[in-house]
């Protein structure tokens, strides 16, 4: 499992955190200003002499800028080997690919954890809540400072596909094409419910402290996993939860006790005890807030199509999980219909799979040449070779 | 499909100015599509039901949504394209009526082609056979065919009549052979087409 994909090995070209200078604060929907700002980040293949080939990836709740390179906390792969590396969709050897810590992130991205430097301590709850525009507003920022004036592409998968939407409603002249994979335009009652058991269950930790958890050296891992023991289940169908486990004991007999019976117990509790080691918990409360908070149709009267009007250059890709219920096709189809309706160059399609949201991370041949496609087409248009 | 370009395609072609703004309507794989913007250089968007279809015209670079006529025309503003093409598949629509509608609101121009159940052979299989007609054009029995509105050239002239369109050409189609300029009101016509293909505008 440790092992890269020779594929992208040596592909990771550079990277870090991004300081950004105290007078260059970033300004958040809440009215509060964050600075200094950090943004972290990794880059795979060169920018080319035009600065024209330069891609964008942006991750899901839990994911982070460790796109295709070993995660410095688990020995994992990147999340997203499956589409990035030599002749896979997003190729080094094409693109100049950036993937970034989101805003609120744990990874190196000023969020609840980072050092406050009104107290010296870090932020806790503090931290001012933040939205998916201004985790785009960060973005932005970083793609600046790196010299990039227009993306060739700007992708995202799940929260990472609602910023695509976004970027395409604030910064349409600055991205050539965009691809949101399954991705929404507003949280819907489903996804806020299934947002406040996780934060519920974290805050009901006597460890959490109220947020203060690390000036008490002790970490809300009991309410941390459970939290992604019941996010987890959103992210398979209930097909692949059955094929996969289906009522298959873990020993013999029952132990008729409450210890972990079935397998599929085991498998929850493994992804919730593996989880804690790798995220904080505050920074899933902010994160999951910016996503409920989230209604790009809002800022436009409720029309959604007035979000992408500005966006009639820009190339548009939607894709989405025939088996995803968190964010579903129709979900998908309610975004494609306002660009539509806004005039914009759209193609859309919805993968047959019964692997759920999670198909985002797994085998899933139609992805890759949607992907594919789409790309080859738009680097085509925008003179890439 | 034997001798190259499909006799409608070939037509669709000729009338469509360069440059236009194209939806194809059920584009299937996008041949028609990539037809246009290679020899036309049309900017295209393709509506098409299937994933497959959908997935070989990313491949091929094309602008496709998965959907239906009958339910995500109703997304695209008014006059958005300079022609809507729907090929062959108007007698599998839900609401035809509703459809053509559709196209010539989001449209300045459709082309709508479809097979004429007035066609000499189906009528016969109807006459002398007493049984649901399998011809070239109309091949599956009738517990399987996804023709659910069938109609003749005249009934799809009475149905332009009604929506007001005027109809500046009308082609009768036949496989492999070229499309024949006729009149569509010809009742000779009726018997002899077995595909038309309209090209349609407002009134």
């Amino acid at each position: 499992m440790k092992a890269l994909s020779p594929a992208n090995e040596g592909y990771e070209s550079g990277g870090g955190v991004w300081r950004f200078p105290a007078d260059r604060p970033l300004r958040l929907d809440s009215g509060a200003a964050l600075s200094p700002l950090e943004v972290a980040y990794r880059t795979y293949g060169r920018l080319n002499a035009d600065r024209s080939n330069a891609v964008l990836v942006l991750h899901a709740l839990t994911g982070d800028q460790y796109l295709a390179s070993t995660h410095p906390v688990t020995g994992k792969p990147g999340w997203w080997t499956r589409v990035v590396g030599r002749g896979l969709p997003l190729d080094p050897d094409h693109h100049f690919i950036i993937c970034a810590n989101v805003l609120g992130g744990c990874m190196g991205t000023t969020g609840p954890s980072s050092t406050n430097p009104a107290t010296g301590a870090p932020y806790g709850l503090a931290f001012p809540v933040i939205t998916i525009p201004d985790m785009v507003r960060a973005q932005a920022m970083l793609v600046e400072a790196l010299g990039i004036e227009t993306l060739f592409a700007v992708v995202g998968t799940s929260l990472g596909g609602m910023q695509v939407l976004q970027w395409a409603a604030d910064y349409p002249e600055r991205i050539f094409s965009a691809i949101c994979i399954a991705g929404a335009a507003r949280h819907s009652a489903q996804n806020i419910a299934f947002h406040e058991v996780g934060r519920a269950a974290i805050m009901a930790d006597p460890d959490w402290r109220g947020g203060a958890y690390e000036a008490a050296g002790v970490r809300p891992e009991k309410g941390l996993a459970v939290a992604r023991m019941a996010a987890h289940i959103t992210y398979l169908s209930e097909a692949a939860l059955q094929r996969k486990f289906g009522r298959e004991l873990q020993s013999d007999g029952l132990s008729w006790g409450f210890d972990t019976d079935f397998q599929v117990e085991s498998y929850l509790r493994h992804q919730g005890t593996s989880f804690v080691d790798r995220f904080d918990a505050n920074s899933y409360l902010y994160i999951t807030r910016a996503l409920d908070y989230f209604d790009l149709a809002a800022a436009y009267d409720g029309q959604l199509a007035g979000a992408f009007v500005a966006a009639r250059d820009v190339r548009f890709c939607v894709l989405s999980f025939s088996s995803d219920w968190l964010y579903s096709t129709a979900e998908s189809r309610h975004v494609v219909r306002a660009l539509n309706a806004a005039g914009c160059r759209a193609s859309f399609v919805e993968i047959e799979t019964d692997k759920g949201h999670d198909a985002i991370f797994l085998e899933e041949p139609a992805l890759d040449s949607a992907l594919r496609g789409f790309l080859a087409s738009a680097a085509e248009k925008r003179g890439l070779s | 499909m034997s001798g190259g370009m499909r006799e409608d395609f070939r037509e669709i072609l000729r009338l469509t100015p360069a440059g236009a703004r194209v939806l194809d309507v059920g584009c299937g794989e996008g041949d028609l599509l990539d037809l246009l913007t290679r020899e036309r250089g049309v900017d295209g968007q393709g509506l098409e039901i299937s994933a497959d279809g959908v997935s070989a015209c990313l491949a091929r670079g094309l602008a496709v949504v998965q959907g239906d006529a009958d339910h995500d025309l109703d997304s695209f503003p008014t006059r958005a394209f300079d022609v809507a093409i729907l090929s062959k598949t108007l007698q599998q629509m839900r609401d035809p009526r509703h459809v053509v509608s559709e196209l010539l609101r989001i449209a300045d121009r459709a082309v709508v082609s479809f097979p004429n159940f007035g066609h000499w052979r189906v009528r016969w299989a109807l006459l002398a056979r007493g049984r649901m007609p399998e011809t070239r054009t109309l091949p599956d029995p009738w517990w399987s065919t996804p023709n659910i509105h069938l109609c003749t050239l005249h009934d799809f002239l009475a149905l332009t009549d009604d929506l007001g369109l005027r109809i500046e050409a009308c082609a009768a189609l036949s496989g492999g052979h070229p499309a024949r300029f006729i009149h569509p009101r010809s009742v000779l016509e009726n018997w002899r087409a077995e595909a038309a293909l309209f090209v349609l505008r407002r009134d």
